[in-house]
Order: C-alpha cells, then sequence, then structure tokens
C-alpha cells in the first residue's frame, strides 16, 4: 500500500515541482523516505541471507521504480476495462484455492446481473419516512386497548393516577413503616423471633423450611394438605362470620338453644369422662349465672322493655317476647344441679358448714316468690293485685319510697292482663271448634244444601243494604271494600242510577249484620249458629277501617254522629250519581250512532208535511260498524277517555333516535325510571352514576405508560382468573414470550426491506 | 271521655344519627306507580329549563395588556397561574384566584408568538418576531433584581410556534423549520424540512411523548417523530389548519383548527379521511385546545366566538360569546378541566365555566345526587322535542346567526347544485364524496 502511493506520489511530485515550492519540499522528504525504504529492504535481505532459508532473490524488474508493487503494475492495454476472468484466471487452477471458492467464482462468472443504481436523495428519503412513519403508528396503536377501553367504561374518574381513598392492604403501609414505640418494637421482635408472616406469604418461613427439607412428592403433598386445611380454615371463618352477620333474632335464639342443649348433652358426659374439665364448666355456668343474678338484663326494666311494654297491648310479637325475655332470665338464674355438683356440695356442706350461708338462699322458693316475683322468673299469682292496692291505699309516702317497685308491679299487672286476656281467647277458641262440631253432628240428616242456600239469601240481603248507603256516601266510602266490583256488576246500572239516594244516613253493615242474624236465628232455630257465619263476615269487613274500636257501642255512636255531620254538610252533593251520569254520557257519545243520509224531496215530491218515504228512509240509512267494547267497561269508578289529546303531541317523540334500533328498546329505556321514587337507594346511587367525574382542584395529567401497564395487567388477571396459579403463570411466561420477542425481530426486517 | 290517639313506635321513623338517610317507608312495586315516566318527564323538563336559568358562563375579564393578547400558556404545575402574551412583546403573569396580574415582563420586541411553561413549573420559554428564543424564571425577581432571561438563543429566522416536551428538557420551535432543541445547548439538536417555507404551530404528542405535529403554511400538517431524522406524514387539506391540539387521553387522535371554519380530528394513522369534521363556527378557526380529560375540546375562532365540541360530535354544544370579546387568538382549556381561558384581540383575558350551569365550589352530598340525578334526566329524554328544543336554544350575535344562515344556504345550493348535475350526468361519472373526504387533497409519504 505504501509503496503504491509512494509511485503515484512520485509521479505527480514531478509535474507539481515547478508550481509549488512547498510540494517541492514535500517530494525531497520522499525521496529521504524512499532512501530509507532502500536500506531497510536491503538490512532485511541480509538477515534472511544470515538464516541462510531461502537464497533465492526476489526476480528484479525493468521498470523505472525503484521498488515493485503488484498494484502499481501498469495494464497491457490501457483504457480496457479489467473483466472479472482475467482476475480469477490465475486463481483457477492453483492448488491452494479451496474448492467452494472456485465454485463461487465460477458461479459469479456465469451470473451477468449488475448492481441497481443506487436510489436517488429524495427516493431514499421517502423510504425512510415510510418506514418510520410504519414503526410509529405499530408503536402507538399499543393504547389501543387503553382507549377503547375508557371509551366503553361506564364511569372515568380524573386524575387517574389516584391512590384510592379506602384501608391500603397491609404490606403496602408495612413496607414504608418501622417499628418506632417500644411496644410495636417488642410485637415485631416477637413475630421475626417466631418467624411469623408481617407480609401475609402463603407460607410462614417455618413451613418453607420444612417444605424444604422433604422430598418433592412429599412436599406436594404436604403443600396440598396445607393448602386444603387453609381453605377450611377460611371456610369455617367464612361460615362463622356470615352466621354472626345474620339479623334474624329467630335464628339466634334457635341456634343458642341447639347449642345449650348440646351442651348439655356433653356436659353429662363429661361429667362421666373429664370430671375436672366438667367442674370448670360448671363454675363458667355457675359465673354467668352469678353475673345474670346481679344485672338488670331479661328483666324487663329497660329502655327497650318499656317501649315494649307500651306496644304490648297491641302486639302480640311484643308480649311474647317480653316474656321470653323473662323465661331466659329464669333460665340462668336456676342453678345447675348435676351428679358431680351435688356430690360437691354435699361433701363441702358437710367440710364447712357452719361458714357458708345455706343453699337456699340462692334458689327461688316458693315463700319469697310473692314478695320478689324476679327472683323466680315467673309472673306473681293473682293475689298480688290486691295487696298492691291496698298498699296504694296505704299511703302516698310509701309509694314515693318504693316507686320502682311499683312500676315493676305495673308492668307485672299489665302481663297478667294480657295473659288472662290470651286465656280468655283460648278458651274461646277451644269452645268455638267444640260448639261447631255439636253443630254439625246433629245438623247431618238436614245436610249442607240448607245451610248454602240460607248463607247466600243472607250475604244478598247484607249486600243490598251495603249497596244503598254507598250510593249516597262520598266517594271515598264507596272505597271501603264493601261494595266489590262484582257486587256492583250484579246490580243493573238503570238501578243504581234510579236508586234515590237514600235520606236517613245508613249505618254500616256491621251495625246491621248481629240483628238480621237474630232474625235468622229466630226463623230457624237449631239449624245453623247464623250469628257465627255473620259476626265472622262483619269482622272481616271492619277490622282493617277501624283498627282502635274497642267498645261497638261507642264506637257506633260516634260514627253516627261523624257521618250525620258530613252528610249534612254535603248535603247538595251526590257525587257518585253524578260521576255515573257522566261516565254513561261518555259511552253513549262513543256508541257509534245510524247516520241517516236522505234527502227530502230528492226522487219524490216534498214539502211541508210530506216525509220521504219508508224505503227511501231504510235504503240511506248507514249502519255503522259496532264499537269496540270500552277499557273501562269492567271498571265502574273510571272513565278511560280514548281520544287523542293534541296537546300531548308536542311533547313526544315522533321518530326513532339515533342510537337505538328499535322503539322497543327506545321505549323501555324510557320507562326505567330512575329516581328514589321508584328505586331503591343503591340502584339510584348507580343509575345516576356520572359518566366523568373529575376532582375540584386537581390537575388532570395526561395519560401515562403507567396505565398501559396496568390495562395490560388488568388483561392478564381477567384472562387467567379462576384457574390455578402454576398455570397462571405458564400462561404469562408464554404470552410473554409472545408478546415480546417477536416484534423485535419483525421491526429489523422491515427495515432490511 | 276517650280520646283516640295514634300511637307509634319511634324507633321506625327516628334516624339513629343524623347522618343516616331519613328512613321513608315506600313500596317500590310499580304496579303502585302508574305515573312515574309522566313525572320523571316532568322533572326533567323542569331541570332542563333550570339549567338554562343558570347557565352564567362567563366568570371574569382579566385586563391589563396594552395589545391583543398572542399567546397563552397554563402552568404545569399550579391551577391559580396563567401566562399570557401579547402583541406588544409583553408577557404577563396572573393569579387566576385573585383575578390579577402579578408580574410584567417585556420579553420580546415585536409579537411574543408563542410560550410554554416547562414540565416541572419552574421556568417558561418565550419565542418572538425579534428571532429569539427566551427562558424566564417562573419566580418574580427579588427587590433590585433585574428582569432577565435564564437564556437566550438567537435564531437565523423568525420563531413561529413553540411547544415543550413532557418530560425530558427538550423543546420544539417552528418557524421556517421544526427544530428540536435540547435546554442545554444553543442550536438545535435536530432540524425537520420537508419543502415548505413557513410553518404556524407545533404541538408535542402528551402521551407519546416522542411525536409531534405541525401546521405548515402549504395547507398540510406534517407529523414527527423526534427519533428519526425525517417526518413521517404529512397530509395537505383544502385549506391552511392554523393549530393542532393532540387529545390527551388518546394517543394517536389530533384535531386540527382550520382556516375554513371547521375543525378536524384525525387518527395519525389514518390521514387520508379524518374522523369527524366539527362544524359551527362561521369564520377562521384560529386555536383550539382539548380537556385535560379528553372528552372535549374547545376553539376559538376569528368570528368572536368560543365554541365547546364534544370529541364525537359534528356540532358543539356550546357557545360563548360577549358583547365586547373580538376576534379570539387563543384559547385553553384549564387543567381542573373546570374552566376555560380565552385570549382575544381586544386585550381582555377572559375566564369562562367549561359547564355554563355547574355550580361551583364544593357541594354538598344531596347537592351533588340532585345535579347527577337531573343530569341524568336531561339525558334519558333528550331525544323529546321540547326538552331538546330548550336545551339547544342559544342566543347569538345578530351578525353570527345571519352568517350561519347564510352559509346554510350556501351549503344547501351547492349541495343542490351537484345532485342536479349528478342527476344529468352518465351515472358514475360524479361519485358521491362524503364530506370528511371532501377536505383532504393528498396525503404524502
Amino acid at each position: 500500500m505504501a509503496g503504491g502511493s509512494d509511485g503515484s506520489g512520485s509521479k505527480s511530485s514531478t509535474e507539481m515541482e515547478r508550481e509549488d515550492p512547498e510540494m517541492e519540499r514535500e517530494a525531497e522528504d520522499e525521496r529521504a523516505d524512499e532512501e530509507d525504504e532502500r536500506r531497510r529492504v536491503r538490512l532485511v535481505e541480509a538477515i534472511s541471507a544470515l538464516r541462510g532459508g531461502r537464497k533465492k532473490p526476489l526476480g528484479e524488474r525493468s521498470e523505472a521504480a525503484v521498488r515493485m508493487s503488484e498494484f502499481a503494475v501498469t495494464a497491457e492495454g490501457e483504457r480496457q476495462k479489467v473483466q472479472l476472468s482475467d482476475l480469477i484466471g490465475g486463481a483457477k487452477d492453483g492448488p491452494a484455492v479451496p474448492t467452494q471458492t472456485r465454485k463461487q467464482l465460477q458461479n459469479l462468472r456465469r451470473s451477468q446481473k449488475t448492481v441497481e443504481q443506487p436510489l436517488s436523495r429524495q427516493e431514499s428519503e421517502r423510504v425512510q419516512r415510510d418506514l418510520a412513519f410504519q414503526k410509529a403508528a405499530v408503536h402507538v396503536s399499543r393504547w389501543k386497548s387503553v382507549v377503547i377501553q375508557n371509551r366503553k367504561a361506564e364511569q372515568l374518574v380524573f386524575p387517574q393516577n389516584q391512590e384510592p381513598a379506602g384501608p391500603k392492604p397491609l404490606e403496602k403501609v408495612v413496607s414504608g413503616w418501622k417499628a418506632q414505640t417500644p411496644l410495636e418494637q417488642e410485637v415485631f421482635n416477637l413475630l421475626s423471633a417466631n418467624k411469623q408472616p408481617i407480609h401475609d406469604p402463603v407460607l410462614t418461613p417455618a413451613e418453607e423450611a420444612s417444605l424444604r427439607a422433604m422430598s418433592l412428592e412429599e412436599a406436594q403433598i404436604r403443600r396440598a394438605e396445607l393448602q386444603k386445611v387453609r381453605a377450611l380454615q377460611s371456610y369455617y371463618e367464612a361460615k362463622a362470620r356470615r352466621e354472626r352477620k345474620i339479623k334474624s333474632k329467630k335464628y339466634h335464639r334457635v341456634q343458642n338453644k341447639a347449642r345449650r342443649r348440646e351442651f348439655l348433652k356433653q356436659f353429662e358426659q363429661m361429667v362421666k369422662t373429664d370430671p375436672t374439665g366438667a367442674l370448670e364448666e360448671l363454675n363458667k355456668m355457675e359465673l354467668a349465672r352469678m353475673k345474670e343474678r346481679m344485672s338488670l338484663k331479661h328483666q324487663n326494666s329497660g329502655k327497650w322493655a318499656r317501649a315494649k311494654a307500651v306496644m304490648a297491648k297491641y302486639d302480640q310479637g311484643a308480649r311474647r317476647a317480653m316474656q321470653q325475655q323473662l323465661e331466659l332470665n329464669k333460665d340462668l338464674t336456676q342453678k345447675v344441679r348435676s351428679a358431680l355438683s351435688t356430690q360437691e356440695e354435699q361433701e363441702e356442706d358437710a367440710a364447712s358448714e357452719p361458714e357458708l350461708l345455706p343453699d337456699f338462699v340462692n334458689d327461688a322458693e316458693p315463700g319469697q316468690v310473692s314478695s320478689n316475683p324476679w327472683m323466680r322468673g315467673e309472673l306473681s299469682a293473682e293475689p298480688a293485685e290486691p295487696q298492691r292496692s291496698e298498699q296504694e291505699e296505704a299511703g302516698p309516702a310509701e309509694e314515693e319510697e318504693e316507686e320502682e317497685e311499683k312500676e315493676v308491679d305495673e308492668e307485672e299487672e299489665l302481663l297478667r292482663e294480657f295473659e288472662s286476656r290470651r286465656k280468655l281467647r283460648q278458651e274461646e277458641e277451644q269452645e268455638e271448634p267444640a260448639g261447631e262440631e255439636e253443630e254439625e253432628s246433629a245438623e247431618e240428616e238436614e245436610g249442607l244444601s240448607e245451610f248454602r242456600s240460607l248463607f247466600k239469601g243472607v250475604t244478598e240481603g247484607l249486600k243490598e243494604e251495603a249497596a244503598a248507603p254507598a250510593n249516597s256516601a262520598p266517594l271515598e266510602e264507596g272505597l271501603m271494600r264493601i261494595r266489590t266490583v262484582e257486587d256492583v256488576e250484579l246490580l243493573p246500572p238503570e238501578d243504581t242510577e234510579l236508586r234515590p239516594p237514600t235520606e236517613a244516613p245508613q249505618p254500616p253493615p256491621k251495625e246491621e249484620a248481629p240483628p238480621s242474624g237474630k232474625k235468622a236465628r229466630k226463623k230457624r232455630k237449631r239449624d245453623i249458629e247464623l250469628k257465627e257465619v255473620l259476626t265472622k263476615k262483619a269482622k272481616t269487613v271492619t277490622v282493617p277501617l277501624a283498627p282502635t274500636t274497642t267498645d261497638a257501642a261507642d264506637g257506633s255512636d260516634e260514627e253516627l254522629d261523624q257521618r250525620g255531620l258530613i252528610m249534612e254538610a254535603f248535603a247538595g252533593d251526590d257525587v257518585v250519581a253524578d260521576f255515573l251520569k257522566d261516565k254513561r254520557k261518555q259511552e253513549d257519545a262513543a256508541k257509534p250512532k245510524v247516520v241517516d243520509l236522505t234527502l227530502p224531496g230528492w226522487g219524490e215530491w216534498g214539502g211541508q208535511g210530506l216525509k220521504p218515504s219508508s224505503r227511501k228512509r231504510q235504503r240511506f240509512r248507514v249502519k255503522v260498524a259496532p264499537a269496540e267494547p270500552r277499557k273501562d267497561q269492567r271498571l265502574p269508578a273510571v272513565i278511560i277517555s280514548e281520544q287523542r289529546n293534541s296537546s300531548l303531541g308536542a311533547h313526544q317523540v315522533s321518530s326513532l333516535p339515533f342510537p337505538f334500533d328499535s322503539h322497543a328498546q327506545f321505549e323501555s329505556t324510557v320507562r326505567t325510571p330512575l329516581g328514589r321514587t321508584w328505586n331503591t337507594e343503591r340502584t339510584v346511587k348507580k343509575l345516576t352514576k356520572p359518566k366523568v367525574l373529575t376532582q375540584l382542584g386537581s390537575i388532570i395529567e395526561p395519560m401515562t405508560e403507567e396505565e398501559l401497564t396496568k390495562n395490560k395487567e388488568k388483561k392478564v388477571l381477567a384472562e387467567g382468573a379462576g384457574k390455578e396459579d402454576p398455570h397462571k403463570t405458564k400462561r404469562q411466561k408464554r404470552r410473554g414470550r409472545k408478546d415480546g420477542p417477536p416484534k423485535k425481530t419483525r421491526r429489523p426486517t422491515k427495515g432490511r426491506c | 271521655m276517650k280520646v283516640k290517639v295514634l300511637s307509634r313506635n319511634p324507633d321506625d321513623y327516628v334516624r339513629e344519627t343524623k347522618l343516616d338517610i331519613q328512613r321513608v317507608p315506600r313500596n317500590y312495586d310499580p304496579t303502585l306507580h302508574p305515573f312515574e315516566v309522566p313525572r320523571e318527564y316532568t322533572r326533567a323538563l323542569n331541570a332542563t329549563k333550570l339549567e338554562r336559568v343558570f347557565a352564567k358562563p362567563f366568570l371574569a375579564s382579566l385586563d391589563g395588556h396594552r395589545d391583543g393578547v398572542n399567546c397563552l400558556a397554563k402552568h404545569t404545575k399550579s391551577l391559580s397561574t396563567l401566562l399570557s402574551g401579547s402583541c406588544d412583546g409583553e408577557v404577563k403573569v396572573w393569579n387566576l384566584s385573585k383575578r390579577e396580574c402579578v408580574r410584567t415582563l417585556q420579553a420580546h420586541e415585536g409579537f411574543v408568538r408563542g410560550m410554554v411553561v416547562r414540565f416541572c413549573g419552574t421556568s417558561f420559554f418565550t419565542v418572538g418576531d425579534d428571532k429569539t428564543i427566551k427562558q424566564w424564571k417562573m419566580e418574580t425577581p427579588g427587590y433590585g433584581e433585574e428582569e432577565e432571561p435564564l437564556n437566550t438563543i438567537l435564531g437565523k429566522t423568525v420563531f413561529t410556534g413553540l411547544d415543550h416536551h413532557q418530560k425530558e428538557g427538550v423543546f420544539a420551535t417552528c418557524g421556517q423549520q421544526v427544530d428540536i432543541w435540547d435546554e442545554q445547548r444553543s442550536s438545535p439538536i435536530r432540524s425537520f424540512t420537508w419543502g415548505v417555507d413557513s410553518f404556524s404551530a407545533v404541538r408535542f404528542n402528551p402521551v407519546e411523548t416522542e411525536l409531534l405535529g405541525s401546521c405548515a403554511s402549504d395547507r398540510s400538517i406534517v407529523l414527527y417523530d423526534m427519533r428519526e431524522s425525517a417526518p413521517l406524514k404529512k397530509v395537505i387539506m383544502t385549506m391552511r389548519s392554523n393549530t393542532l391540539c393532540w387529545n390527551p387521553m388518546e394517543a394517536y387522535y389530533f384535531t386540527c383548527a382550520n382556516e375554513d371554519y371547521n375543525l378536524y380530528t384525525y387518527d395519525m394513522r389514518h390521514l387520508e379521511k379524518p374522523l369527524m369534521v366539527h362544524m359551527d363556527h362561521v369564520s377562521a378557526v384560529l386555536d383550539v385546545d382539548y380537556s385535560p380529560t379528553g372528552q372535549e375540546f374547545v376553539s376559538a375562532s376569528f368570528d368572536k366566538t368560543v365554541r365547546i365540541f364534544p370529541r364525537d360530535a359534528g356540532h358543539s354544544r356550546e357557545v360563548y360569546h360577549t358583547k365586547r370579546m373580538q376576534h379570539v387568538i387563543c384559547i385553553k382549556w384549564s387543567s381542573d378541566s373546570k374552566y376555560i381561558l380565552s385570549g382575544s384581540d381586544e386585550m381582555n383575558i377572559r375566564l369562562w365555566k367549561a359547564n355554563a350551569a355547574e355550580k361551583l365550589g364544593v357541594l354538598a352530598p344531596r347537592e351533588k345526587e340532585a345535579a347527577n340525578y337531573s343530569q341524568k334526566l336531561k339525558e334519558k329524554f333528550q331525544n323529546h322535542p321540547q326538552i331538546r328544543r330548550i336545551a339547544r336554544h342559544r342566543h347569538l350575535p345578530k351578525s353570527i346567526y345571519h352568517q350561519t344562515k347564510e352559509l346554510r344556504v350556501m351549503k344547501d345550493a351547492r349541495r343542490r347544485k351537484e345532485m342536479n348535475v349528478r342527476k344529468h350526468s352518465k351515472p358514475g361519472a360524479v361519485p358521491v364524496v362524503s364530506e370528511k373526504e371532501k377536505h383532504v387533497v393528498t396525503v404524502v409519504k
């Protein structure tokens, strides 16, 4: 290389000498270099000769150059192109050239193709741009899933990467937190010393260590076992939690009772098998009993009990609840007697009789019951009332002193009253079926047909009586279910309209019923208890209307007065009749009418006193098809108008709006109410969730890469949900493999082409 | 005499704490509520009317500039700070909560063409007609200190636009070419040219932070990747685009404000046809900015109005104007998505509410619920004619109203003519060109 450059340099230097003194100086330097080179070559030759390896000197060439170089050889025919064959020719036969190279050379010689001209700058730039764009487009497309997800989302909350407000998982808190107070440090030391998990891993370090010690199969089995145990544990925990959350008192009561029963059973066994354990249990029970005796719990003296006592008069449930409380108290305060305890007690008694109090102090004794009923857990006997009255008579001073006691007495009295009433009712109930049975047995010969007919007649009488005041009474009165729809239908409409409103206010059928029943009974003495039937009927009608009435006589008087007052006030208004008239008018108006198209004097003589002939009248009378049955045909208290209201048209949608496919779809969306008047609180919250939620005064940053990774994670989770862990990890790995490298490989290939 | 009294157990109707919901015994059986639709309709109608009653979007006008406001910049970290540059080279820093100017500085000679706050919020950049880029501290200089830029870069040509990278110390300017600058260097690290002589705006993509878009005077929009040596692609439209803005939530969508009174939303991967043409302005649209939620954008126009468009709607949902507001040059949507700021020719900056009828400030939970409910009702019944009529009604200045009408007439006439031509020529000779395709001339690779 150096020689070649030298040769050309010497040529050029001779040309340049005349022009430039500087170049001249350079040429001189070069000449000196050449001298050095020559000397060096001679030295190398001498040295090689010394070794005696190769004595044959290099062949001399008869050219002007000092040293020949293979590159500086001038071709024979100047200006001729060097052919590939010229270069290859020498290499073809030489043994040093491997056969592979020779083959390649041959192939080269055969192919006539030439390399294309390089692209113009514009073209290459264009290709570059295109590639860059494709790359950018692919890169940007990774946001697609996020964008679609956000567009479909029911609610978007901004700013997006906010920390959730709720409680954080333990690991997050612990990771950035150190034990500071001595107590915390102690706890942490304990945890770390016992190798207890702090971050809630699957296995504790101890468990992991033991796993490591086992063989793989054993470990797998053990692991499965552990998992099962954990699952069971969590299952039971969940169950217990669920049961604890059940609000039903009855459920808990039943549970408690069952538990107690179970416990008692076990206890009896325990006495036999494990006396010390049984003794402990016994002590526990004794403690519970003591606590119960000390506290006022279950003694119906609390706020709840007072509230219940108020309601107890009307509410059977309240009464029962109070009773149950008392029973509970009784149960708890009862001393548990078992073989074990009795034995011990006997022993103890024997050992320390003088020291301890006698056992009856704690027991509820019949002698003390009358003075303190709570000790026994039962209601005091009837004679308690006279005692109380005596006390009251005795003096107010004493009353003030024993106010509490008095309160208790009052409650007690109340309860007693309930009880007595209940007893009475039970007796009645017991009597009633008995009486009926008797009658039935007596009446068997006569048969049921008579009873039916009689009953029917009585009910009809009732209906007629009920219908008469319904006409005269105000509209609301008519809706009192005294007259049902069927009843009205039974009546001919003309009748109801024509019937004059009765002058005197009629009492409700409830009052009427008994006398009619009496009459019936007078007529047929031993047939059937008509009173029974009718009173029952009357009850079902009146109870929901007047729940507070207790005395029938007083109530009827007052009601009568009220009714009279109302009648007086609305003397002129006959609302029901008006309404019916109105309805009739509407019905008539809607009925199709016969159209008379006869023209007098058309085709025949007309004039005063002349009528069109009957034939003609018949011919030109157009009969219209009968109208469809009215919608309010079977609704006596309703008028449904089917005429089109033009003012409504302005508020109605005329064509199907854009995103909807069908009318039904649109109508259903409109029909679904959103407000809290028609939906539960939770539903309303869900329905009225705003589409975009922003926070006041917080900067919303543009979308970040984190969102992308979060989205990917979410996807993976969603896809792998419900699968076991190892599978999931495998799949993740596989996906990772699929996603990662191919992209990389794909891009360069594009770059190449 | 016996007095009858109703007795009730207070447990059934008294709340335990005042935070509890009032217990209202209610039967939700739908058969008992036959009139729920009419009742809700009435409520929706009332809500719509009330919305129009309470629609008072204009909040404040910030005056102080001595020439038209040419550019605005949001502070990246503080909601209450706004920067504005005017046509006389003055930059003002405003405190929006106090509605007063806190700092004034003479940044350039001639227009302040572009201004942007660095992502960290400690400094901001301005470019002006004096061929300089200046970096300023955000803090007000102390007493006795002179108002001096941190850095000044002298350019060869006038810069017309400026934008800063979202995370790195890199910014882009445009003028004769699009330059990418490192903050530490005084010469651009990269220059993009593509046979265009002047650009009007350049914007970084806030999501894919290495991508840029620019509007050129040859009616084209050019896209770049900062990492590549050549631009990516360009689309040539029938008229020039003034600015563009990327959607901050959806990486590949951007909207450009065009001289032909429309805005166009493009998917950067498919520039052949815009996704949506947003019409309503009656003059050139000068500026556009996206809401930080990416759901809506606001545009400023030469027709003296500001309009708010939903991202995927062809027509605006709101138009703001006042008697005194002249051509609106620049517009910004505040970063909490509650306010809109507009700078206009008559030297004022105006502060608007993004939702005209929204109640500002902290709302009680019940207020919030009521607002949500009425909003849903309005949505539910939005197709009913009366409600739609009331919800859509806006008062417009006479000139704009008439011009809208005129434009409609013109458009109809053109369409009619086209239809007639098609009717009287060989089938297929006059193809139907959709509105979206009409405005794109070519896409150059």
